[in-house]
C-alpha cells in the first residue's frame, strides 16, 4: 500500500485530552450561558485562542489536563494528530468571539445563540466523543482540493 | 430558574442528537455501486472481496475500527483489508464522498462498492456483511 496511514509526520497529542478539556469547556460555557457573563465568555475565548496559537498541549486547559488529569489516568496513551482538534478550537474561538461581541454590544440574542452553539459542540464531544470541529476539518481539506483543482 | 431553562433545553436537545448519533454509528448500509480502481488505492484487491477503510491521523476511533475489521478478516485470505489515509487521498475522498472517518467500504472482487459503514463497524453486522460477500 503506497499511501498508508503511518507515513506522514504529524504533531501528536494524547487522544484522551480533547474529551476531558471539552468537559471543562462545557462547564465554563454552561456558567456563561446561565449568568450571561461577558467575563466568563471572554475567559473561554482566551482559552480557545491559546489552543489555536500555542497548540493544545500548551493551552490553558491542556496545562490543567497534563498536570491534574493525565497523571491519574492508567493504561496505554493513545495518540492522534493535533491538527483537527486544534481546528475545532478555532471554530470555538470564533463562536466565543461572536458571543463576546454580542455581550459587549448588549445584543443578548447573539450572545445566547453563539454561546449555545459552542456549548452544544463541547457537550457532544465530552459526552459522546463526537468532535464537530474535527469533522469539519476533513470537509475543509476536501474543499481546498476542489478550489485548487 | 428562568436563566437555567436555555441550558437545560440545550443539553436535552444535544443529548438526543448524541444518542441518535451513537445508535446509528457503525451501521453497515448498502450503497451505490461505485467502482474504485486498484490504481487509486495503490493496492491489490482480494480474490473474493476487499474491505477499504478510510482513516485520518486525527481520528482515534479509526484504530478501533481497524482492530475490529482486521480481527474479523484475519483467517480469510481471499478478503483483502486496505487502510487509506484520507488526507493523502483527497481526490478519491471527494469522488467516493467521504465526509468523516473512519469509513469502511466493502468492495466486490472487481472493486465495486457493495456497502459502507460510518464509524466503527458493529462486530455482528461486520461478520454478516463479510459472510455475504
Amino acid at each position: 500500500m503506497s499511501k498508508s496511514i503511518q507515513e506522514k509526520p504529524v504533531r501528536l497529542i494524547d487522544a484522551r485530552g480533547p474529551r476531558y478539556t471539552a468537559a471543562i469547556t462545557t462547564l465554563v460555557l454552561s456558567a456563561a450561558l446561565v449568568t450571561k457573563s461577558n467575563l466568563i465568555i471572554g475567559f473561554q475565548f482566551a482559552v480557545f485562542l491559546s489552543a489555536v496559537l500555542f497548540g493544545l498541549r500548551r493551552s490553558i486547559y491542556g496545562f490543567i489536563y497534563r498536570n491534574l488529569i493525565q497523571p491519574r489516568l492508567s493504561g496505554p496513551v493513545p495518540s492522534e494528530n493535533e491538527a483537527a482538534p486544534r481546528f475545532a478550537q478555532l471554530i470555538g474561538a470564533l463562536f466565543a468571539a461572536t458571543a463576546l461581541l454580542g455581550g459587549v454590544t448588549g445584543n443578548s440574542a447573539v450572545f445566547l445563540i453563539a454561546t449555545s452553539f459552542a456549548l452544544a459542540a463541547a457537550f457532544l464531544n465530552a459526552a459522546f466523543g463526537f468532535c464537530l470541529g474535527c469533522q469539519c476539518y476533513l470537509l475543509i481539506l476536501r474543499g481546498k482540493v476542489r478550489l485548487t483543482a | 430558574m428562568e436563566s437555567l431553562l436555555p441550558l437545560v433545553l440545550l443539553l436535552a436537545l444535544t443529548s438526543i442528537a448524541g444518542i441518535i448519533y451513537h445508535a446509528k454509528k457503525g451501521d453497515i448500509k448498502k450503497s451505490k455501486r461505485l467502482q474504485i480502481f486498484e490504481s487509486e488505492i495503490g493496492a491489490r484487491y482480494g480474490k473474493r472481496a476487499s474491505i477499504l477503510q478510510f482513516s485520518t491521523t486525527f481520528c482515534s476511533e479509526c484504530r478501533a475500527a481497524k482492530a475490529i475489521v482486521k480481527d474479523v478478516v484475519k483467517e480469510l485470505s481471499d478478503i483483502a483489508y486496505i487502510e487509506l489515509d484520507a488526507e493523502s487521498n483527497l481526490d478519491l475522498v471527494r469522488r467516493v464522498d467521504i465526509r468523516s472517518t473512519p469509513i469502511t467500504i466493502f468492495l466486490d472482487k472487481n472493486g465495486y462498492e457493495i456497502a459502507r459503514a460510518k464509524g466503527t463497524p458493529k462486530r455482528d453486522q461486520l461478520i454478516k456483511a463479510i459472510q455475504a460477500l
